[in-house]
């Protein structure tokens, strides 16, 4: 029966997009990152240039391929040729692209960035570094499917494992993703399958299923393209877990500030409606299920469970200490089941291929792959799926591509303002829940930024602090005002003001916030100066002694300089580029910067043309000039 | 005014239930009408819910969406994730305090521009990022920021002198 209402579904949908196989089709990615670098402006370019042309060729949006870094992206699939993934487009490139190829069959090789399935043309994304690198399970289709289609999700085997676990009993579908060893993705690692367990053992009238996607940390995007590539993924884990524990409502937490990705969630869910995959009597099964939208309204600390259903309850969102957890006590005080939504996408890919299969991929204490949002001073930013396990330095230097302009790699920092700061010694450590806990950091929920020699890692301990402090939500003693001790010295230490004794202040503190908070935001806030103080000392003390900041980075701590016999005297650049009238020109041409109008905000220094290099900062700043 | 204000909120009010899981909902549907919170609107929704209004207050004010001030025509949220953080995100967020003139989480007092900092907006792959009135700007260095506020301001030069003739050639946003 359920089995049947799925094939049906199924042929419709392959019927429905073998109609449009022949023609050939561009994919534009507009994902919020594409957007973000003028997607929206190259679609518009390729539906005009079609037109015009009286081309007959569909247009389709998709999401996110994770090649961030080369945004906007566009895929062309003409029939005769290999499919190809263009980067950096442009207007005018994408109107070339469509007249050129589409029209004449050239297919520009020049802006190509790979090919998509393997030919004789053009190397594929596999023979890329990041290629090497790669294990692409809940990523796969992210970019290669429009995410407002759902018929493009189920010709993909979509749904397939929500039919699967209908005819199985609950406890199996349990049991399977416990044999699976899943961890949670938001961060924690706690098992999956123990989770879902209480929960569906715990006696309630009403439970329900909450995907957690309120990704409250800087420096991360996973959920958000996971959202606006590859909704149905999501919903589909969330409705096998609400059949597994017995619930019958849902919801999806996401950020106010993904708007994108909460549009295309809506249009997931009545798109999974109307075809019987949610709501009443799914796939004529007598398992119900509904799924709403609850948009989190900016809190970082709604990313805790009990946080999370304060918000949901309408109350501000504070933590509450656990036992009992949700699972047992949560929304309305029912069994209340909460996953992180990367964490649900990966649930009907162990129901299609089987617990063995995942336990296969990984290490044996974290099984499957981890999702990691590159992003920083890396080469080539974006997002990354890796097997657990693999080196700092596989990720960095070989799916990332090595730092920007060949600079010095100096810290990653992981985890968010939860995680840790781990210097080119650990660059060779395997990723995974455990070996990063010892090295202070933490896996967190995937975000992965670079910094280079440019970077100062005191001033990165204090703006984390400042984040914490400013998103502490004031319950505990510790972290409300020790969160606001430590940004007040570490600040103190970035302007030159530090003082004997400060370091060994914050460390005590640091470890007192930790001891001393009821939640997960106040233990894990001391952990970026922890990190930075047990790596890296020797530029605290820089600081603190010498009033200098040894990369340069503390805006207190630093003057620019022209050099006189660098300068060209007849290029103006440099003045045109200063946002405050700093920079002058003397009687004898040569280019001056007054100190008291520079706001240090580096645009000289890039500015400059690399024939000269005439502009320097130094630390401290010297006298005269 | 007080009276249209009054019947915008009632009109949202009779969309939900009152039940408090609700509150979020409603005040997220009252700011995105009305572009921020005002105390008679929290009044309002308070007595609707049957709640204290001190109790829609202390909801307004702990979550970092929520606007208790009106903002700008143009509203800037500067993001200073972590990576725009490091890509110079407070460097952008200066170079608006001091053309503007006013501080992050205010309001230009002719209510034109307005200045917020969020946390993180998703885009750290094109870091530094600016949401200019909700449409995200990639690698915003300090004289895009100078950019935008021309463009912004010799729209403002025009809509309130529609009836200038242009010099013939017109076109150029540059021009004059």
């Amino acid at each position: 029966m359920v089995h049947e209402a799925y094939r049906r579904l199924r042929r419709q949908a392959e019927e429905k997009l073998a109609a449009r196989q022949k023609r050939p089709l561009i994919m534009v990615g507009t994902a919020t990152c594409g957007r973000a670098a003028g997607a929206l402006n190259v679609l518009a370019a390729v539906k005009e240039e079609v037109a015009r042309n009286g081309i007959d060729a569909a247009i389709a949006e998709v999401g996110c391929l994770g090649h961030c870094y080369a945004e906007p992206l566009v895929i062309i699939r003409h029939p005769g040729f290999p499919s190809l993934c263009y980067g950096w487009v442009d207007e005018d490139k994408a109107r070339r692209l469509v007249v050129d190829f589409l029209q004449h069959g050239d297919p520009c090789f020049d802006f190509a960035l790979a090919a998509l399935e393997p030919n004789d043309l053009f190397p594929t994304f596999a023979e890329y570094p990041r290629g090497v690198y790669e294990k692409r399970i809940i990523l796969a289709l992210c970019g290669l499917i429009d995410p407002e289609d759902i018929d493009q999700y189920l010709v993909h085997d979509g749904y397939a494992a929500l039919a699967q676990a209908l005819t199985m009993a609950p406890e199996r579908v349990v049991a399977e993703i416990k044999e699976a060893g899943l961890r949670g993705r938001g961060g924690a690692g706690f098992p999956t399958g123990i989770k879902w367990e209480v929960c569906r053992r715990a006696p309630g009238q009403a439970k329900y299923v909450i995907g957690n996607a309120d990704e409250g940390d800087p420096g991360a995007f996973m959920d958000r393209a996971l959202l606006e590539s590859d909704p149905h993924q999501v919903l589909e884990g969330l409705a096998i877990a609400a059949y597994a524990v017995g619930a019958r409502q849902g919801y999806v937490y996401v950020r106010a500030e993904y708007p994108l990705a909460v549009a295309r969630l809506q249009k997931a869910i009545s798109q999974a409606r109307a075809r019987g995959l949610l709501g009443q009597s799914v796939l004529g099964s007598n398992f119900s299920f509904e799924l709403e939208i609850f948009q989190g309204s900016g809190a970082f600390v709604c990313g805790e469970e009990t946080a999370l259903i304060a918000s949901m309850e309408g109350r501000p969102g504070i933590p509450e200490p656990r036992p009992p957890y949700p699972a047992e006590y949560g929304l309305h005080g029912q069994p209340t089941l909460i996953n992180n939504v990367k964490t649900l996408a990966y649930v009907p890919h162990i129901l299609r291929h089987g617990a063995a299969w995942f336990r296969r991929i990984g290490t044996p204490g974290s099984p499957g792959t981890a999702v990691f949002a590159l992003a920083g001073k890396v080469a080539q930013t974006g997002l990354v799926e890796v097997p657990m396990g693999t080196t700092l330095r596989d990720l960095i230097f070989g799916a990332g591509n090595g730092i920007k302009e060949d600079k010095k790699f100096k810290a990653v920092q992981i985890g968010g303002p939860s995680g840790g700061c781990l210097p080119d010694t650990a660059l060779d450590l395997p990723i995974d829940f455990d070996s990063l806990q010892e090295a202070g950091a933490m896996m967190g929920s995937g975000g992965l930024v670079v910094l280079d020699e440019d970077d100062c890692m005191v001033e990165v301990a204090r703006y984390f602090l400042e984040f914490t402090q400013k998103e502490s939500c004031g319950k505990c003693t510790f972290c409300r005002l020790g969160t606001k001790h430590l940004l007040d010295r570490l600040t103190a230490i970035t302007r030159g003001k530090g003082k004997d004794g400060d370091l060994e202040f914050l460390q005590e503190l640091a470890e007192d916030v930790r001891e001393g908070s009821l939640c997960g935001l106040g233990k894990t806030a001391p952990n970026p100066v922890l990190t930075t103080l047990r790596y890296f000392y020797h530029e605290y003390e820089a600081h603190v002694r010498e009033g200098r900041c040894p990369a340069l980075a503390c805006k207190d701590l630093i003057a620019y300089y022209i050099v006189p016999e660098k300068c060209s005297k007849l290029c103006n650049v440099c003045l045109g580029s200063c946002p405050a009238e700093a920079v002058q020109t003397r009687p004898d041409l040569l280019k001056v910067i007054v100190q008291e109008k520079c706001v240090k905000c580096n645009s000289c220094l890039v500015a400059c043309p690399p024939q000269y290099r005439a502009v320097v900062k130094l630390s401290p700043p010297q006298d005269g000039t | 005014m007080e009276e249209q204000l009054h019947a915008a909120v009632a009109a949202i009010l009779r969309q939900y239930d009152h039940r408090r899981g609700n509150l979020l909902p409603v005040l997220q549907a009252v700011q995105a009408r009305l572009g921020y919170l005002p105390p008679e609107a929290m009044e309002q929704i308070a007595s609707a819910f049957g709640v204290p209004p001190v109790d829609v207050y202390s909801v307004a004010t702990f979550y970092a969406q929520f606007r208790l001030k009106p903002p700008g025509r143009h509203q800037f949220k500067v993001c200073l994730g972590t990576a725009c953080h490091l890509m110079g995100g407070h460097t952008v967020l200066d170079c608006f305090e001091r053309r503007l003139g006013i501080k992050e989480g205010e309001t230009t007092p002719d209510r034109e521009f307005g200045l917020e900092r969020v946390a993180c907006v998703g885009c750290c792959a094109l870091a530094p990022v600016v949401v200019v009135d909700g449409r995200v700007e990639g690698r915003v260095s300090p004289t895009r920021v100078d950019g935008l506020l021309l463009s912004f301001s010799l729209e403002k030069s025009r809509r309130e002198t529609p009836a200038t003739p242009t010099n013939g050639g017109g076109g150029s946003p540059y021009g004059a």
